[in-house]
Formats: C-alpha cells, sequence, structure tokens
C-alpha cells in the first residue's frame, strides 16, 4: 500500500526535478527544493489517490516553497545562490547553437507565473485544470493568461535574435 | 477568418498549440490558421518555443535520481528524527543514571559491530584534517559568515540535519566549513579554531557501519575520536591530546544525540 503510493509519488520527480530546474537553474539548489517538496508530501497522511490531483498537488507544494525561498531570499538581501554555477547541463558549444534558440533563456525574463504556467503546461503536460490549481487560479484564466506568457516569450526569442540586445549574465 | 485579434477564440489557439483538441475541432482550428498566414506563423512559432523549451530541459529529467531523493532515504531520515526524539528523552535519564558518557556508550556499543567502518570514518577525518588544516587561505570553503546558509547546506548535501555544536567553552569558535567526498558519500568538515589558532575539525558522514563507542586514533599530530551512531559516523580531530579531546568529543557526542528543538537559536 505505501509501496504503491511511493511509487506513484517516486514517478513524478523526473518532472519535479525539471521544473524545479526551470525555476532556479541551479541542479542542487533545484534538488534541495525536490527534498524539501517530498519531505512534505512524506508528511501527509492523506494523498491524492488521483495521479492528475497528485501531480497538481506536488507541484504546488513545490512551487509554494519556492515562492517563499525566494521571498525570504530577498528579504536577507541575498542575490546569489551559494554555489554560483548556474547551469551545469548545458556545454558551451551547444549553447552557441542555441544563440538564438534559447527559450529557457529567455523563459528566465518572464515573471514567475508566467513561467510556471508555460512549464506545467507545454513541458510537465499537466492539465489546464491542474495548472490552475498549482496556480491557484480559476481556470477559467489560464488561457488568455496562457495566451500572453507566449506573447511575451515570442518578443523575447524575437529579441534573441539581435545579438546585441542578448541579455549577458 | 477574420484577422483581428480580438475575435480569435484563443482558448482554442492555445489548445491547438498543445495539441489538446478533438479531432473535429482541431479541424476546424486549421482551416482558420490557413486563412490567417499571421496567426499560423505566431502558432508555429509558439509550439517551436515549447519543443526547445522540452528540449532543452530534457537532461535534467532524464538524470538518473540521486539517493537523497529517494523515498527509502527520506522515510528512514523520518524515522530517525522521530526516533532520536523518543531517545533524547531515554538519553537524558540514562545520563543521570550513570553520571559517565564515556561508560555508557561503551556499555550500549554492540561488541559484534566491525571496526572497520569507524575506522574508515577516522582515517578519512584525519585525513581531510590534515589536508585542510594547514591552509592559510580557504581553510573552510563557506565561512560563518553564511552560518545559517552553511549548515542548511551541508545538511542537504549530507543528508541529514547538520548542527555546528558550540564549542566556545573549550575556547574554540567555528570558523566554517567544506564539503568532501567521504566513501560513504558526502561528507561535512567544520573546522573549529582557538585564539592561538590551533585548528579542530568536526567530520561527518553517511556509514553504513553499526554504532559503536568511542574510538580513538593517532595519525601524527592528528588525534581523533571517532564514532558511528544513527547511520553517521563522526570524527573529531585536533592536535591536542587525548584527555583534553575526549570531553570534546563527548560534548560534540551529546549535541547530536539530544539536539535542541527545531528552530532553538544558537547551535
Amino acid at each position: 500500500m505505501a509501496r504503491d503510493a511511493d511509487a506513484r509519488i517516486e514517478a513524478q520527480i523526473p518532472g519535479l526535478r525539471r521544473y524545479a530546474f526551470a525555476l532556479v537553474r541551479d541542479r542542487d539548489r533545484a534538488d534541495d527544493l525536490v527534498q524539501d517538496c517530498l519531505e512534505r508530501a512524506l508528511s501527509h497522511a492523506r494523498r491524492p489517490v488521483d495521479e492528475e490531483d497528485l501531480r497538481a498537488w506536488l507541484f504546488t507544494i513545490l512551487r509554494n516553497l519556492h515562492i517563499s525561498a525566494w521571498r525570504s531570499a530577498r528579504r536577507r538581501g541575498e542575490t546569489a545562490p551559494l554555489d554560483a554555477e548556474t547551469d551545469p547541463g548545458q556545454p558551451a558549444d551547444q549553447e552557441r547553437a542555441l544563440v538564438a534558440r534559447d527559450a529557457l533563456g529567455a523563459l528566465d525574463q518572464l515573471p514567475e507565473e508566467q513561467q510556471s504556467l508555460l512549464l506545467l503546461i507545454a513541458v510537465e503536460d499537466l492539465s489546464y485544470d491542474g495548472a490552475a490549481r498549482v496556480l491557484g487560479i480559476p481556470v477559467g484564466t489560464v488561457m488568455s493568461r496562457l495566451s500572453r506568457a507566449r506573447r511575451r516569450l515570442r518578443a523575447l526569442m524575437d529579441r534573441e535574435h539581435a545579438p546585441l540586445l542578448r541579455r549577458v549574465k | 477568418m477574420s484577422k483581428d485579434p480580438a475575435t480569435r477564440d484563443e482558448a482554442q489557439i492555445q489548445a491547438f498549440i498543445d495539441g489538446r483538441l478533438d479531432a473535429a475541432a482541431r479541424e476546424r482550428m486549421a482551416a482558420t490558421l490557413a486563412a490567417d498566414p499571421a496567426l499560423a506563423a505566431e502558432v508555429a512559432l509558439d509550439q517551436a518555443h515549447a519543443d526547445t523549451l522540452r528540449r532543452q530541459l530534457a537532461a535534467i529529467a532524464d538524470a538518473p535520481i540521486p539517493h537523497r531523493l529517494r523515498l527509502d532515504h527520506l522515510r528512514a531520515q523520518r524515522r530517525e528524527r522521530q526516533w532520536r526524539h523518543l531517545r533524547a528523552v531515554a538519553a537524558g535519564v540514562a545520563l543521570l543514571a550513570t553520571g559517565a558518557i564515556g561508560g555508557w556508550l561503551a556499555a550500549r556499543s554492540a561488541p559484534a559491530s566491525a571496526p572497520g567502518a569507524v575506522v574508515t570514518v577516522a582515517t578519512e577525518a584525519a585525513t581531510a584534517y590534515r589536508t585542510f588544516v594547514v591552509e592559510v587561505a580557504h581553510p573552510v570553503e563557506v565561512d560563518t559568515a553564511r552560518e545559517a546558509h552553511l549548515l542548511q547546506w551541508l545538511s542537504k548535501r549530507l543528508g541529514r540535519p547538520l548542527a555546528a555544536p558550540d564549542l566556545t567553552r573549550f575556547g574554540y569558535r567555528l570558523m566554517g566549513g567544506r564539503l568532501l567526498p567521504g566513501s560513504g558519500g558526502a561528507a561535512a568538515q567544520l573546522m573549529y579554531d582557538d585564539p592561538s589558532g590551533r585548528r579542530l575539525t568536526l567530520y561527518v558522514e553517511a556509514s553504513r557501519g553499526s554504532q559503536t563507542a568511542f574510538r580513538f586514533h593517532e595519525d601524527g599530530e592528528a588525534r581523533t575520536f571517532a564514532w558511528i551512531d544513527q547511520g553517521f559516523g563522526f570524527a573529531v580531530t585536533g592536535p591536542i591530546g587525548r584527555e583534553a579531546l575526549l570531553p570534546i568529543a563527548e560534548a560534540v557526542y551529546q549535541r547530536f544525540e539530544d539536539p535542541p528543538p527545531a528552530g532553538a537559536a544558537r547551535l
């Protein structure tokens, strides 16, 4: 019984790690978030049984942890993560090829809510309803917000084509 | 058919981009796009961006899941925390009864437990000590200015909550710490110094060995007391005599055995 439930949660770990990484851009810090998320999940006696509910629930925990960590870091005035390497997963040669195709880089410039919306729907394949629950917004507004997020991303990606305007980070 | 964005059915467009329309709706949208090249171009871009995002992030999801995120491990840790809480009370009683922690430790150590694991901890701690204690420029990776961050960071990598025992009553102040590769995974080294600049380290790593009593280990200048408890090996290493080192090791042992409640101010 507990094995079953564990297996269903473990099946979500790759997606949780991916979402966390896209939010914080540091593998270790992303895994810290996932670890916190899983610890929270384990401490709840009642976990959603339905898979889509379980996914929405786990992603909600993760996102809330991310937001509160981000807020408290800002309160402390911290800007740089302790381990400063940001994207160990992306080799330099690949990066060159992605000058104008770096959707992840452009995503970074969107507000968190738009980032999360795009990630949850386009990458994690959550239902519109599930994404609405993660973000705590009415499902009726998901579409218009998604449309707005995609418009912003298009504008940013367009700008990426002009190398001079490329953000230096 | 209209190119006026105001009349576009955004919900249908988004669902089309995400591939979530049924066949009939998909066909209707295809017709709309065929009549509206500007919209079709936007949709194609949106789909391309989603593809790129998925591709850029694929490696993260495909990477093997590290041990610290395994639910078995997290569950074991949870049980350990609860168990430790109970034991803290029992330990207090036991200490009062025997009055001597050394005797108590010796009494409860399993005679059958292999000495190998604790020796490993002691020698690894001594090696780490020799390597970093002589460092002038970078004795620690993270200094105490960021102590909360340091401990949180080391705890995560180590897979157990790590607190820095307060050794000021022995004259030692925390300098900072670093992360090292240990035989059982990540190891944390906390470094302390006294006003004369004498340095002492506390080394912690995951260990498969069963619980042991203190074990003394001498390696040139470096003297170490090591023990294994609750799945972790601990070692206190310093250039001081056995008699001076023992009470420090005992203080460290007690600090980990009976941690103050979460959120308690100073470690």
